[in-house]
């Protein structure tokens, strides 16, 4: 079903009016508001009034991630924090996550957005969705709660972990949509098996994010679930989920909403476009956000935009799944994980440059990473007990930074290959969903 | 009246073991007392050697992980009661030890116990005025 049948599948024209419409109001504001971003139009010599065109936009600098952790954590918004009613935030590249904030009309764009793609996917009011996204920081699972609440679907907010609780509930309260990372809806489905419970669920719509996933795993999470698993996408710094998903009909690329989303397609190199239906990293602006405004924000994820119209009569421009990253951005578990974090924790510890790894690697169907830490003298004791306490101080504060359970291991110097000066940090063992 | 003692880290993998023993083997150093200490992942190999300046440099040039610890030798009489009677009178003394481990001297009636302890000076002035006999580093490292 169509949620927003008047957007959704608005003449290209019209659409691009729109967007224009809402691009020039959503610069002049953010000119007008945030310090930070008028210094850099500033600095880039362009004006809210040179925004005449769709094409214009290539005028405005990017927006990184670094800027929101240098402008942490209010220095984005551009609403005071009355007028703000909810405070979601990210994983950083190092140390402080990105903080991003909501006004009352911003939580009703984002159930709207999301709305749309839970739509597209086939859910209705006739649906009992389970969400076994996190609530919390993360955005996944208000996001998706809210969106399908607006659908009337009635939502089961069983959140993350608990795999015996989920199964118990799936079978009990006859849920119909599932929502979660990929990699957890393999594990519920193969857990399901092992629990004879396989033939006992009605589920009939996957709803899952949050990292990346190959058609493969689609292929093998619709046969374990006996479902049609749906792929949609987002990020925090945007909104969160919502930004696009996939129709029931095609299954090929996620509908962008276009009206509230714009979107560019960079080379990450040259920083220039790159030709139509090209692979690039996706830029993103955000055409009506009021509380923290994104203007051309660098995402890091790689895709590639398919302009042909799709059979289901939305006109919007749809988006491969992603590809991969153009930074060392790792997603394990629909965790973002930057090898910067794991460096900062073991400086910290250490007190000297640390030597490390990361091996990525599958428990069953499950992501799992493995820190390996080189023992150097100046960390080495003759004492168990503090070789131990030391193992244990940094896996502990690893897992606070991080928000994910990791393996620690102490290995010997010089096991981690140097390779030109320059160590190999990062060994990805995994088959699929990895995005190294 | 300290011993000096090598630890190295080791992960725990086949053949590690064979290879610092072998590393020192080919070398001419002579492995007097040794102990290993681990978990299921890595483990903490503790040494006395005849040579610990040149058996450091080996093993630093393999690029292992080495550490140097004073340690004391206690010579126990080998039979029964002997240990019993040094670990009374260190505990007596109020001195943790924080680990030990004992070999057998080849020509002689007696025990050697090597003691990993915190305050090493006040511990041995502590033992010896109990009476428990230390031996000299030099003692030591020429069994």
């Amino acid at each position: 079903m169509i949620w927003d049948k008047e957007h959704e599948c608005m003449p290209r024209n019209k659409l691009e009016e729109l967007q224009l419409e809402r691009l020039k109001w959503t610069v002049a504001r953010t000119y007008d508001r945030v310090p930070f971003y008028r210094g850099k139009m500033d600095e880039a010599g362009v004006r809210p009034a040179d925004i005449q065109s769709l094409k214009d936009i290539t005028k405005l600098p990017f927006t990184l991630k670094d800027d929101m952790r240098a402008n942490y954590p209010y220095g984005l918004f551009a609403v005071p924090l009355k007028d703000v009613v909810r405070i979601h935030s990210s994983s950083g590249t190092t140390g402080k996550p990105t903080v991003v904030g909501y006004t009352k009309n911003d939580l009703e764009l984002w159930a709207e957005v999301c709305a749309r793609f839970i739509s597209a996917a086939g859910v209705t009011s006739d649906d009992i969705a389970q969400v076994a996204f996190g609530y919390g920081l993360f955005t996944g699972g208000f996001g998706l709660h809210y969106g399908l609440e607006k659908v009337g679907a009635s939502v089961i907010p069983a959140a993350a972990g608990n795999t015996p609780r989920h199964l118990m509930i799936m079978q009990d309260f006859g849920s119909t949509v599932l929502i979660c990372t990929p990699s957890y809806a393999l594990y519920l489905g193969e857990a399901a098996k092992e629990a004879g419970i396989a033939d006992k669920i009605k589920l009939k719509t996957g709803l899952f994010g949050a990292e990346p996933w190959t058609q493969q795993m689609k292929l093998e999470i619709e046969q374990k679930l006996g479902l049609t698993a749906t792929d949609n996408y987002g990020l925090s710094e945007i909104i969160g989920p919502g930004i696009s998903g996939e129709c029931i009909e095609s299954q090929v690329g996620m509908h962008i909403s276009e009206d509230y989303f714009f979107v560019e397609v960079i080379d990450p190199d040259t920083l220039q476009p790159v030709a139509p239906g090209e692979k690039g990293e996706l830029v993103i602006t955000a055409l009506t956000k009021e509380a923290v405004p994104a203007i051309r924000y660098r995402t890091r994820d790689i895709t590639r935009l398919i302009p042909e119209p799709c059979i289901c009569g939305r006109t919007t421009t749809r988006m491969e799944k992603v590809h991969g990253r153009t930074d060392d951005m790792l997603i394990i578990r629909g965790v973002n994980v930057f090898p910067s974090q794991i460096e900062s924790v073991l400086l910290e510890v250490e007190g000297t440059e640390p030597h490390y790894l990361l091996v990525l690697y599958k428990e069953g169907v499950m992501d799992c990473l493995e820190v390996q830490v080189e023992v150097s003298e100046q960390i080495f004791s003759d004492k168990m007990k503090e070789l131990r306490q030391l193992e244990e101080t940094i896996k502990t504060r690893l897992q606070n930074v991080l928000g994910l359970s990791i393996r620690l291991k102490l290995v010997e110097p010089r096991t981690i290959a140097r390779s030109e000066g320059k160590a190999k940090r990062i060994i990805d063992m995994r088959s699929d969903g990895g995005t190294q | 009246m300290k011993v000096k003692q090598l630890s190295i880290f080791l992960e725990n993998q086949s053949g590690r073991l064979a290879e610092v023993t072998g590393a020192l083997g080919t070398q001419g150093i002579n492995i007097r007392a040794l102990s290993l200490a681990d978990t299921s992942g890595f483990g903490i190999l503790r040494l006395i050697v005849n040579d610990i300046t040149k058996a450091r440099e080996i093993l630093h040039e393999k690029g292992f992980t080495v550490r140097e610890t004073d340690v004391i030798a206690v010579e126990i009489p080998d039979s029964p009661g002997g240990l019993a009677k040094v670990l009374k009178a260190l505990s007596e003394t109020g001195f943790n030890v924080e680990y030990m481990y004992a070999f057998v001297q080849k020509s002689k009636e007696n025990a050697v116990v090597i003691f990993r302890i915190e305050s090493i000076d006040e511990a041995i002035k502590a033992l010896q005025s109990k009476g428990v006999k230390i031996l000299s580093a030099q003692e030591v490292y020429s069994f």
